[in-house]
């Protein structure tokens, strides 16, 4: 057992947890944070994408303890005062999501994509998104919503 | 009042999903809850000798350990065929037993021989490593094409062979071909998929000891038809005492219409522990255990005269079963395959054989399209290579075959109401320039790649489907749907309906359709579903079913509520009922400015008199308040159709396939919500775009599954992929009060054959196998390259 001091959305938290306490656990099952999700056990999937750092990070691929520290923003800290993020709003407009599962870790990752590429284009979209997995859209109303949030951030 | 149906609205669902406020099975967490970790069978094939729990139950934690023995002794069920199917010979099919814990023995690997409940996730990990299981190990079947031939799985179910099946007239058939000019035939493989839904299954089971009641969060697609099967087949617990909810779900392709072996025994060992039990399944064990999909060996022939008339088609297929027989195991390939194997043609004779087999490997049963992607490949491979074998174009081909007039009767069950095949193909030729294919091929040749353009025109029988023509076909249930549509006393409503969403936008395209019927705004809408408490008895959502079964469910409890509605008015305003007409959420007396809301009717239903008068609103034989039900059965199953058309550009140094363009114009009849219909071409098209091209779920000779991670089983991504090119026909159905036919599974469906006869056509008409890999490919290459040498 270790204690975890992070900054997860903006509020500090200081949690007792097992040392090989993956992030993800640690956020959904120590925190609550349910919105970041589990879709695999190999780190293929890209559902419990979060920033850390502001830097996107598949969460079950890093210890908690080897984040001590830093600064997470997940899903649920995306809004700004109850308003949506442009990502989460164009996913919504250009229906980027089907069941949701994915939505997470797919807007965690799109927003860093455009905070590293202000005006990607298709092919760099769907590079950058290739850790992703979506089951539900075929991908081309994600590709159309990253292209319509880079116009409003 | 502008119509909501046909408009592009946004999802009503989509904010909680992008804010990390959906709850899933796995975000739920009960107060002092338990966990649980299935031990499962590392063998394909092998007897149980030895179960020893001694020293697992001595480990830290541990709760309970319960085997097939303590759920034999309970009489607990197993897990049941949905529909029984008669062989040729008038046989009944053969089931083995599927106990939930496997007691004497297992027949896949990840078949589950014992559950470890224990305080913590850790816990019972470790606990389940101790468990002692001493396995005879036998020689495990797992090929398709040989199962026949192996040894017998189940005792006294000789070659393996669950049924035999016909539909079809065999000696119509032969006549057929004795008259025909020319026969093509194919031998095809319609590779086994893993569905993939991108949540996990999972469940939490709860036990309430003051009300005895079972209550079961799960990722089911239909809660209430698990219900049923627990009870029923399962004796979980009677009905009343067992509530089934599946929350928010996410995907299920098919994957999640089954009750599954972790359903039932942790709703079974959280009466017996009296504790919540948890159990998240890792992506492994939903690689293992999740129902797997297509898996057929084809062999197929087509007779047709010289100038391309279709006069006879043979379809002989060995469809693989899995271990087991499951809810929609034995119908995917039967009567949701056979029917359709005859494509969108008028054949004059027809039969389909299929040889259902057992084998050591996880059960397949309906996958999206189930049944009829396979049904699709069979005819629309076997079509393209007549028109190779021909010389007469592709698409000229198919339309020379199309049925000229609805009702079209096809071949061998169906009758399709309304349908305008010939206008799909045309618009899709448009679409994709089929005319500028050939300039393109061109120049795909002089960079030294080689193109090729595939064709697809499929049917599919959908909305399924009037109960007495399902349960007259073997049939467990009957597959009407319910709606409850229900007021408040102050004008909002909440609609329940007997479909599960799972992905599907219900939330939003059924608030459409009942805003639309009682002129009230969509946001004074609610759609309640995935709860056996709340709502009435409903069939769940697979097949295409949720919008042309349970959306006319809601169109006609909406309409009764504007019948009594107008009941209602007549007697407040002194009218005849006859001449209140509802329009726009209003009920107006004809030839008067006499009016009343809807709002306002429901009020006076539930608050049915008024101060100092003895007067009610209500006319005799009315009862108060203001909720309506329907239960909808469909007089026939309904039919979309279409024409898709891909584009294949490959490179012969690597073999690798550039899906350069695909069109898809498809007829659902009438569109409610052209955004939601969209994601739904586009994520069917995905997973079919899978099959031909990537997807694969293989099992070595002793039954290991190879390709049991994301790392082994290829999920397309999104580089995967061009942007599709969507458009529609839209002739309305006419079996119902919407003109709509489905639209979930069309993708999943037309696909595969599309992206294939692309890919073949490329190859100057070289069978490969699905999916298309660049190896696969390469070596086709090589042997193009060898032909073309010796040509010249």
């Amino acid at each position: 057992m270790g204690k975890i001091s992070l900054e997860v959305n903006g509020r500090k938290v200081e949690k007792e947890a097992p040392d090989n306490t993956l992030l993800s656990t640690f956020l959904r099952e120590h925190l609550q944070l349910t919105g970041t999700h589990i879709g695999c056990d190999t780190s293929q999937c890209g559902a419990c994408v979060v920033h850390v750092d502001g830097n996107s990070l598949k969460s079950c691929t890093a210890l908690a303890a080897d984040v001590n520290g830093s600064k997470v923003t997940t899903i649920e800290g995306l809004e700004t005062n109850g308003k949506m993020h442009p990502m989460q709003e164009a996913f919504k407009k250009l229906h980027g999501l089907q069941c949701g599962f994915c939505t997470p870790g797919m807007v965690m990752s799109a927003v860093d994509l455009l905070q590293k590429n202000k005006k990607p284009s298709d092919t760099e979209i769907r590079d950058w998104l290739e850790g992703n997995i979506c089951r539900c859209t075929g991908y081309q109303n994600i590709v159309a919503a990253v292209k319509e949030a880079a116009t409003k951030m | 009042m502008a119509s909501l149906v046909g408009s592009r609205v946004e999802r009503k669902e989509d904010k909680r999903f992008l804010t990390g406020k959906g709850r899933y099975t796995a975000d739920i967490n009960l107060a002092n809850q338990t966990y649980a970790i299935f031990v499962r069978s590392p063998h394909a094939r092998a007897s149980i000798k030895k179960l020893n729990i001694d020293k697992a139950l001595k480990s830290s934690g541990v709760v309970s350990i319960l085997t097939g023995k303590e759920i034999a002794d309970d009489k607990i069920g197993g897990l049941i065929a949905g529909w029984a199917i008669r062989s040729e010979d008038g046989t009944e099919m053969k089931c083995p037993g599927n106990p939930p814990l496997a007691k004497d023995n297992v027949n896949f690997v990840g078949d589950p021989v014992a559950v470890v409940i224990a305080e913590s996730l850790t816990e019972a990990k470790e606990a389940a490593e101790k468990v002692e299981v001493d396995y005879k190990v036998l020689k495990a079947v797992t090929s398709t094409a040989d199962a026949m031939n192996g040894d017998t799985i189940h005792e006294g179910i000789d070659k393996n062979l669950c049924f035999d099946w016909l539909l079809g007239d065999r000696q119509k058939v032969k006549e057929a071909f004795d008259k025909a000019d020319k026969v093509i035939s194919i031998d095809i493989i319609n590779n086994r998929l893993i569905p993939n839904a991108m949540e996990p299954r999972a469940c939490v089971a709860d036990y309430n000891a003051a009300s005895e009641e079972i209550t079961l969060y799960t990722t089911s697609q239909n809660p209430h038809l698990s219900r049923l099967i627990m009870s029923a087949f399962g004796n979980v617990a009677p009905e009343h005492k067992l509530r089934v909810v599946a929350p928010d779900v996410g995907g299920g392709f098919g994957s999640k219409i089954n009750v599954y072996n972790e359903d039932i025994v942790c709703s079974w060992a959280a009466k017996k522990i009296n504790r919540a039990i948890k159990w998240v399944a890792e992506r492994s064990e939903s690689f293992l255990t999740d129902i797997h999909g297509r898996d057929h060996v084809t062999h197929a022939e087509l007779a047709v005269t010289k100038d391309g008339k279709f006069l006879g088609f043979k379809n002989e297929t060995i469809a693989n079963l899995g271990a087991y027989a499951r809810v929609f195991g034995t119908v995917t390939p039967t009567y949701l395959f056979g029917p359709c194997a005859t494509g969108v043609y008028e054949i004059p004779a027809a039969y389909t054989n299929v040889k259902a087999v057992y084998t050591n490997t996880a059960p397949v049963d309906a996958y999206r399209g189930a049944g009829r992607p396979e049904a699709t490949y069979t005819i629309e491979r076997l079509v393209e290579k007549a028109s190779m074998e021909l010389g007469i174009d592709k698409t000229e081909l198919r339309i020379k075959n199309f049925p000229t007039a609805f009702p079209f009767k096809q071949t061998l069950v169906h009758t399709v109401d309304s349908g305008d095949y010939v206008a799909g193909m045309e618009k899709a030729k448009q679409m994709a320039d089929y005319k500028g294919f050939e300039a393109r091929r061109r120049e795909s040749e002089a960079k030294g790649k080689l193109r090729g353009i595939g064709v697809t025109s499929y049917f599919e029988a959908c909305g399924i489907a009037p109960s007495a023509a399902v349960m007259s076909l073997g049939c467990g249930v009957g597959l009407w749907e319910s709606a409850e549509v229900r007021f408040n006393p102050t004008g909002q409503v909440t609609v329940y309906t007997g479909s599960h969403s799972h992905g599907q936008s219900h939330q939003t395209t059924f608030a459409q359709i009942a805003a639309d019927e009682l002129g009230v705004p969509i946001e004074n809408i609610d759609i309640v579903h995935g709860d056996t408490d709340k709502g009435t008895f409903g069939m769940g959502t697979y097949g295409s079913r949720s919008l042309a079964v349970g959306g006319i469910a809601i169109v006609n409890a909406c309409k009764k509520i504007v019948e009594k509605g107008k009941r209602v008015t007549a007697k407040m305003l002194e009218a005849n009922p006859e001449d209140v007409e509802f329009k726009d959420g209003e009920f107006i007396v004809s030839k008067s400015n006499k009016k009343k809301t809807i709002g306002e009717v429901a009020f006076a239903c539930y608050l049915p008199g008024v101060r100092d008068e003895m007067k009610s609103p209500l006319p005799e034989g009315d009862e108060p308040g203001l909720k309506e039900t329907s239960f909808y059965d469909p007089s026939n199953f309904s039919f979309p159709a279409g024409t898709h058309i891909a584009e294949v550009e490959i490179d012969p140094e690597t073999g690798h396939v550039k899906l350069e363009k695909y069109t898809a114009c498809d007829d659902f009849g009438r569109i409610i919500n052209p955004m939601v219909v969209e994601g739904q071409v586009h994520g069917g098209l995905a997973q079919g775009i899978g099959q031909a091209l990537y997807e694969n779920a293989e099992y070595d000779e002793t039954g290991q599954l190879m390709t049991g991670s994301y790392m082994d089983y290829t999920m397309p991504r999104a580089d995967n992929f061009p942007e599709f090119n969507i458009g529609y026909t839209c002739t309305h159905a006419t079996t119902n009060p919407l003109g709509v036919k489905g639209c979930g599974e069309a993708g999943a469906i037309a696909a595969p054959p599309t992206v294939m006869n692309a890919v073949i056509d490329a190859l100057g008409g070289q069978e490969v196998t699905m999916p298309a890999t660049a190896e696969k490919v390469w070596k086709a290459c090589k042997n193009l390259k060898k032909s073309n040498s010796k040509a010249a």
